[in-house]
C-alpha cells in the first residue's frame, strides 16, 4: 500500500468528529475499516460495541519492585486504577478489554490491597471485563473478577497482548512513546501507533515505561515507517507520521 | 611541592631535627602559618588553615603527622619503613586520613609526599585509595592499613559502611581536608560531613585539619571540623597565612566594538591570541563547554605563528585530558582554553598568565582562577578579564573592585540534605547494626545536621527502611529492620552490595559517548569503531536529527546516528555549526556581585571606571528610559512588530529569572494578557505577549505590586513545580542519591528502557498521593537553592517590594537590548509542550497542503 508522508492519509486515518453529546472533539483512527476512538488518556473505546480496552495496566509495579528491594511508591495501582475510573465514567462502556500485562508479574493480584480490589470490583460492577493474557500475566489471576481469554475476535478486529501484525489487529506489549523536537525542544508522550490495518495501544500503567516508535519492533512490525503514531496531550491526540518522529 | 622562602621564624621548638635540616637543605624556611598548625595538632586542637594558593598549604597540612610519626616510630626504625608488604610487630594502624575532591589531587599529593618521605627517610608509609585502586590493594588496605591514606568522600564513605571501620579507623589521629571551601558548598559536603561525624566516634582522639582558599565565612567552616554540641557552636582554630603578592588584574581594554550580547567574546579573538603570544603560558578560562569549544576554534583559526594551543573540559575524554595535563606539566604548551574542570586540583605548569573570558559570575570564583597563575608567593598572579558583552562589562567592573576591597562571595553553610541523609543511614547499617537514638546524636554532631529534628531523621530512617510511606504496604519487604536488640540492620547482604554500587552524591547526566567515524556511505550503512572523543549529554543528542552539526572536541562534527549508548559523527568541512551550543556549567551570579553591578549602574560617578562604548550605552539608556536606583527594580513596557513586551532587570542570575518568567506568564495568562513566550539572561527578563501590558499597567488593572508579589511562590509555584522538567530532574537526583532507583549503568541496554521505570512517573504518583513525602521535600529543598533558584527569587521579590517603578516607552531601550537579542539564541521558554505539539502538528499540515 502506498501511504504518504501526511498523517492524516489512508495508514491509521484518523478524523475529528465532534459526537453531538459532548463537547469534545474525539479522535477516530480506522483500523480495517472500523472507527475506533483513541481517548487523550490512552485508552481506545469502540462506540459501536460499547467497548473500552486498555494496554500494560501493569498494576502493582511498585509492589513488584518492593519485592525486589527497590520500595517504589505503593500508589500506582491506585493512580491507574483512578484514571481508568474517569475513562469508563466518560464512556461508560458494555465491555471493558484489558490487552495484557494488566499485573506487573504473576503475584500481582494476591498483592493488590484492600482498596484498590474494592475500586476493581466497583469498575467491573455491571458490565463485562476481559483480562487477556500477557507476557507478565500469562495465567488467570484469582480474585480480580472477570474473564480470561488469549485474545478476543471480534466483528472483524483482533485483540491480543503481544502484536503479530495480522491485519485488524489492536494490541498492546510494545508501550510506544515518540519523540518530536520543536523549536529546539524534545517533547516525548505516549503515544497511539497505527497504520489502516493494525494499531498499537500505548500502556495505561502509571509507572510503566516506553519504547521508542522508531525502535526496530515497531518497523518490523508495520513492515515499513509508513505508519502514524498519535501522541497523548493533556485534552487531545496530536499526529505525526512515523517518520517525522526522533530517534531516541 | 609549593613552598616556602624567608620568613624568619625559629622552627627549632616545633620541629624535630630532621625536618629543621631537610627545609634548609632546600633553601626553605618554615613558614609561620605551617609553624603554628604544627602547634595545634600537638596540644590536640582542630584547626582550619586559610592560604592562598602557592602558600606551601599541602605541606602544611601533613607536617604535623609527618612529625608525629616520625616520633612515634623512632624507637622501632625498622619495624615499618615504606614496604607494601605488611610486618608483624606492625599494630600502630592508620594515622592520617586526607580527602580531597579530586581523586587525580590524592595521586598528585601522594606524588609529592614522597619527596620529603624519601629526603627525610620518614618510616611513613602512604598509599592512595579511589576508585581506580585495584580491589586487592584494596583488601590489604583494610586488612594492613597504611600510615596515610589519601582518598576522596565518596571512598570514605564506602570504607566507613564496612565492618571494619571500627578496626581501620580506631587508630585514626588526623584528617586533612583539602579545598574545603569547594566541598563543603555540594551534597559531597553532607555526605563528607556525616562521614567526620562517624570518625570521630570511632576514634576518640582524632583532630582535623582543614584547608581552605579565602571565603566569605570562615567561621562555617570552623564549624564543619568539629563535632558540634547539643547546645552552642563549637568551631576549630583559625590560622590564617601571610597573604602574598596582591594579583595583578586588568579588564582588557578592547579597540573592537563590544557586543550587546552573547558569549562568545570572538570581538576580543586577536587581542586574546596577542596576550597568549607574548606569555609563557596562559590558562584561557571560560563559564561553559560551548564556549571553551568555540573559543578553542577560533584561536586555531588564528594561530598563524603556529602556537600549542590545547583544549580542557569536563566532556572530553579522560586519557585526552590526561594528555594536556602532561603537556601542560613538561611546558610544551603556550595556552590551555578550560573550564571549571581546572580551578582546582594539581598544580602543574608554569602559568603566568590568566585570562578570564566572560562574566566572572562571582569575586571569589575569580580569586580562585587566578590563583591558577604564577604558584609563588612572593610574585603577583596576572590576569586579564575580558567581558564578552556590555552587561559583563559592569560585571568584570564589580569583579575587580571586589578584589581590590579583599571582599569574597563563597556561599555560606549548607543545611545537610534529606537524601544524602538516607545514604548514609544505610551506609550505617550496611557496617554494622545501630540504635537509632545512637545514630541520631551522631549525626547531630555533624555541622550540616546540627539542626536536624528528630521527626525528620525518623522519617529518614523509616524512609530506608520500608520507603516512607504512608500507606504502610512494605513492611514484608524491609531493607532494613529493628531486631530484638533495638538495632536496626540490613535484612539481607544484597542491601550492602546494591548500597555499594551507588554510593556518592554526584549524579550525572545520562550521557552518551561520542565516537568519531567516517561518513556514511550512502547505502552502506555506517562505519563502526572509531577513535571515542568523549561524552556529551544524551538530551543534547535527543534533539539532533542526523546530518545537524555541532562543535565538540574543537571540532565541527556532524550527527551520523545514534547506535546504543554511543553517537556516530564524522568530520566535516562546515564552518558554522548549525547547532551552536549546549548547555552546562552555568553558574549564576553572585548575590554579592550582583549587588555591586546594580550600584555601578545606579552611580554615574562611578562610570568613570568603564571603558567608553559602555558609558556611551548606559548614557543613552538614561536619556531614552531611566536607570534603576539600586534597591528598585525597574520595569520597562514597550511594544514592538506586532507584540508587546515588559523588559525587567533584576540581576539575579539566569536561573532566578527562568523561574520568575515561568510564574510571570502564569500570571499575565491569568490576567488575559496573551503572553507568548520570555527569555532570560544573568541580568535581565523579557515576556512578550499580545496584550498591551504596558497600558494595562498605567491604567491600573495590572499592578506591578501584585504582579511582582512575593505570594507567586505559594499556589502558582506549587502548580507550576507539578509539570517543570527542571523540578522532576532535581526529584531524579535526590532518588538517586537516597537510593530510592539506582544509578543507570552502561552495560544497561536502552531497548529494556520499557521495562524500567522513570522518575518521573513515580514524581508525578507520588506528589498526588503523598505530598509531604520525604524526598518530594528534598526535592524542593534543592530546588529551592539549585535549578530553580526560588530562594534568591524570593528574596528579591521581597527586597523590591514597593520598590518598582514602570516606564512605559514607545520603543526597546538601550538595556533591554541585549536580553532581546538571546531571543532566538537561546532556548525561549514559556510554552508549554502542549502548545509545541499543537504548533508541530498544524505546521506538518501546512507542509502537506502546500
Amino acid at each position: 500500500m502506498n501511504l504518504s508522508a501526511y498523517p492524516y492519509a489512508s495508514g491509521g486515518r484518523a478524523r475529528a468528529v465532534t459526537s453531538p453529546s459532548r463537547m469534545r472533539v474525539d479522535h477516530v483512527i480506522a483500523v480495517a475499516g472500523t472507527s475506533l476512538v483513541a481517548d487523550p488518556s490512552g485508552a481506545l473505546y469502540w462506540p459501536q460495541q460499547r467497548l473500552l480496552a486498555v494496554a500494560d495496566l501493569h498494576l502493582e509495579t511498585g509492589s513488584g519492585f518492593a519485592v525486589r528491594g527497590r520500595l517504589l511508591p505503593p500508589y500506582d495501582t491506585a493512580a491507574t486504577l483512578s484514571r481508568l475510573a474517569g475513562v469508563i465514567a466518560h464512556y461508560v462502556p458494555r465491555v471493558v478489554v484489558a490487552l495484557g500485562d494488566s499485573f506487573h508479574d504473576g503475584k500481582g493480584p494476591v498483592r493488590l490491597g484492600a482498596d484498590d480490589r474494592r475500586q476493581l470490583r466497583a469498575l467491573q460492577r455491571g458490565r463485562d471485563w476481559l483480562w487477556l493474557a500477557g507476557n507478565h500475566d500469562p495465567l488467570p489471576g484469582a480474585g480480580v473478577g472477570g474473564e480470561f481469554e488469549a485474545t478476543l475476535a471480534l466483528g472483524g478486529l483482533t485483540f491480543r497482548h503481544h502484536p503479530t501484525g495480522a491485519a485488524g489487529e489492536i494490541a498492546g506489549h510494545l508501550h510506544p512513546v515518540a519523540r518530536i523536537v520543536h523549536r529546539g525542544r524534545a517533547i516525548i508522550r505516549r503515544c497511539f501507533a497505527a497504520d489502516a490495518a493494525r494499531l498499537v495501544v500505548p500502556a495505561f500503567g502509571a509507572f510503566a515505561g516506553g519504547l521508542n516508535i522508531r525502535d526496530a519492533a515497531f518497523a518490523e512490525l508495520f513492515g515499513t515507517l509508513e505508519f502514524t503514531v498519535h501522541m497523548l496531550g493533556r485534552d487531545r491526540l496530536y499526529s505525526f507520521a512515523a517518520r517525522r518522529c526522533r530517534l531516541g | 611541592m609549593e613552598t616556602a622562602t624567608a620568613f624568619g621564624v625559629d622552627p627549632s621548638p616545633w620541629l624535630p631535627e630532621p625536618f629543621v635540616r631537610w627545609f634548609a637543605g632546600r633553601g626553605w624556611t618554615p613558614r609561620r602559618h605551617q609553624l603554628e598548625l604544627v602547634a595545634k595538632a600537638r596540644a590536640g586542637r582542630s584547626a582550619l588553615l586559610i592560604a592562598p594558593t602557592g602558600g606551601g598549604k599541602t605541606l602544611a597540612g601533613f607536617l604535623p603527622s609527618l612529625i608525629e610519626l616520625y616520633e612515634l616510630r623512632r624507637v622501632q626504625p625498622q619495624c615499618r619503613r615504606q614496604s607494601a608488604t605488611p610486618h608483624p610487630g606492625d599494630v600502630e594502624g592508620l594515622h592520617t586520613l586526607y580527602v580531597s575532591p579530586l581523586k587525580a589531587l590524592a595521586v598528585d599529593i601522594a606524588r609529592n609526599l614522597a619527596i620529603p618521605v624519601r629526603d627525610m627517610d620518614l618510616p611513613v608509609r602512604i598509599e592512595t585509595r579511589t576508585g581506580d585502586t585495584p580491589a586487592s590493594r584494596r583488601q590489604r588496605q583494610r586488612r594492613y592499613p597504611p600510615d596515610i591514606l589519601l582518598t576522596t568522600p565518596e571512598q570514605l564513605a564506602l570504607l566507613l559502611a564496612s565492618a571494619d571501620a571500627p578496626y581501620l579507623f580506631g587508630t585514626l589521629r588526623r584528617v586533612v581536608l583539602d579545598e574545603l571551601h569547594a566541598l563543603t558548598s555540594s551534597k559531597r559536603g553532607d555526605l563528607l560531613s556525616l562521614g567526620l561525624a562517624r570518625l570521630f566516634t570511632l576514634s576518640r582522639r582524632m583532630s582535623t585539619i582543614g584547608l581552605s582558599a579565602t571565603v566569605a565565612e570562615p567561621d562555617d567552616l570552623r564549624r564543619y571540623l568539629v563535632p558540634q554540641p547539643r547546645e552552642g557552636i563549637a568551631r576549630a582554630d583559625l590560622v590564617v597565612a601571610d597573604a602574598g603578592a596582591s594579583p595583578h588584574v586588568v579588564m582588557l581594554d578592547t579597540r573592537e566594538r563590544l557586543p550587546w550580547a552573547g558569549h562568545s567574546a570572538s570581538h576580543a579573538l586577536g587581542e586574546i591570541y596577542s596576550l597568549i603570544k607574548s606569555h609563557r603560558t596562559t590558562l584561557v578560562f571560560v563559564n561553559t563547554r560551548s564556549q571553551a569549544e568555540f573559543l578553542f576554534q577560533e584561536l586555531w583559526r588564528a594561530n598563524d605563528d603556529n602556537l600549542a594551543i590545547a583544549l580542557h573540559h569536563g566532556s572530553l575524554d579522560v586519557a585526552q585530558r590526561r594528555r594536556v595535563e602532561d603537556a601542560m606539566a613538561a611546558g610544551r604548551l603556550r595556552a590551555v582554553v578550560c573550564t571549571s574542570t581546572l580551578d582546582l586540583g594539581v598544580d602543574w605548569g608554569d602559568v603566568d598568565l590568566v585570562v578570564n573570558v566572560g562574566a566572572p559570575k562571582g569575586a571569589s570564583r575569580l580569586m580562585q582562577r587566578i590563583g591558577r597563575s604564577n604558584h609563588r608567593l612572593d610574585e603577583p598572579s596576572r590576569a586579564v578579564l575580558v567581558p564578552a558583552n556590555r552587561f559583563e562589562v559592569l560585571e568584570c567592573r564589580a569583579a575587580l573592585d571586589a578584589i581590590a576591597d579583599n571582599a569574597h562571595d563563597t556561599p555560606s553553610a549548607r543545611v545537610g540534605s534529606l537524601d544524602v541523609l538516607a545514604q548514609h543511614v544505610l551506609g550505617r547499617a550496611c557496617g554494622a547494626p545501630f540504635h537509632a537514638d545512637e545514630l541520631y546524636d551522631e549525626v547531630r554532631t555533624s555541622a550540616a545536621y546540627a539542626s536536624l529534628s528528630r521527626s525528620d531523621f525518623d522519617a529518614v530512617v523509616n524512609f530506608v527502611a520500608t520507603g516512607g510511606y504512608a500507606l504502610r504496604a512494605y513492611e514484608r519487604f524491609a531493607k532494613i529492620r529493628q531486631g530484638r536488640d533495638g538495632r536496626w540492620r540490613i535484612t539481607h547482604p544484597r542491601i550492602a552490595q546494591r548500597y555499594r554500587m551507588n554510593v556518592g552524591t554526584i549524579v550525572e547526566e545520562d550521557m552518551v559517548k561520542v565516537r568519531l567515524v567516517r561518513s556514511r556511505i550512502s547505502g552502506k550503512g555506517i562505519p563502526r569503531g572509531g577513535r571515542l572523543l568523549g561524552k556529551v549529554e544524551e538530551y543534547f543528542i535527543e534533539t539532533l536529527a542526523p546530518g545537524d552539526t555541532f562543535v565538540f572536541a574543537g571540532e565541527v562534527l556532524k550527527y551520523e546516528a545514534l547506535v546504543e549508548d554511543e553517537v556516530y559523527v564524522s568530520r566535516t568541512n562546515v564552518k558554522e555549526p548549525k547547532v551552536p551550543s549546549y548547555a552546562g556549567g552555568k553558574f549564576p551570579l553572585s548575590t554579592y556581585l550582583a549587588a555591586r553591578v546594580r550600584r555601578i549602574l545606579s552611580d554615574p560617578a562611578a562610570w568613570r571606571a568603564l571603558p567608553a562604548q559602555v558609558r556611551e550605552w548606559l548614557d543613552i539608556q538614561r536619556r531614552r528610559s531611566l536607570l534603576p536606583r539600586a534597591d528598585e527594580l525597574l520595569v520597562e513596557t514597550f511594544p514592538r512588530a506586532d507584540k508587546h513586551y515588559l523588559v525587567c532587570y533584576p540581576f539575579e542570575g539566569r536561573l532566578a529569572h527562568q523561574t520568575l518568567g515561568m510564574l510571570l506568564t502564569r500570571r499575565l495568562e491569568r490576567a488575559q494578557l496573551r503572553p507568548l513566550g520570555f527569555v532570560a539572561n544573568e541580568y535581565a527578563l523579557a515576556v512578550w505577549g499580545l496584550g498591551e501590558f504596558g497600558r494595562h499597567i498605567r491604567r491600573g488593572d495590572l499592578p506591578l505590586a501584585q504582579l511582582f508579589d512575593p505570594d507567586m511562590l505559594g499556589d502558582d509555584l506549587e502548580e507550576w513545580l507539578a509539570e517543570s522538567a527542571l523540578m522532576k530532574r532535581t526529584f531524579r537526583n535526590c532518588a538517586i542519591i537516597a537510593g530510592l532507583i539506582e544509578r543507570r549503568f552502561p552495560d544497561e541496554e536502552k531497548s529494556r528502557r520499557q521495562l524500567t521505570v522513570s522518575t518521573d512517573l513515580i514524581y508525578d504518583v507520588l506528589r498526588k498521593h503523598q505530598p509531604d513525602h520525604v524526598l518530594l521535600r528534598a526535592a524542593r529543598a534543592d530546588a529551592a537553592a539549585g535549578l530553580l533558584d526560588i530562594r534568591r527569587l524570593g528574596e528579591m521579590l521581597s527586597r523590591v517590594k514597593d520598590r518598582i517603578t514602570h516606564n512605559a516607552l514607545d520603543r526597546v531601550s538601550p538595556l533591554a537590548v541585549p536580553v532581546l537579542l538571546e531571543i532566538g539564541r537561546e532556548m525561549v521558554y514559556g510554552e508549554a509542550a502542549e502548545t509545541l505539539l499543537a504548533e508541530a502538528a498544524e505546521a506538518l499540515v501546512k507542509e502537506a497542503v502546500a
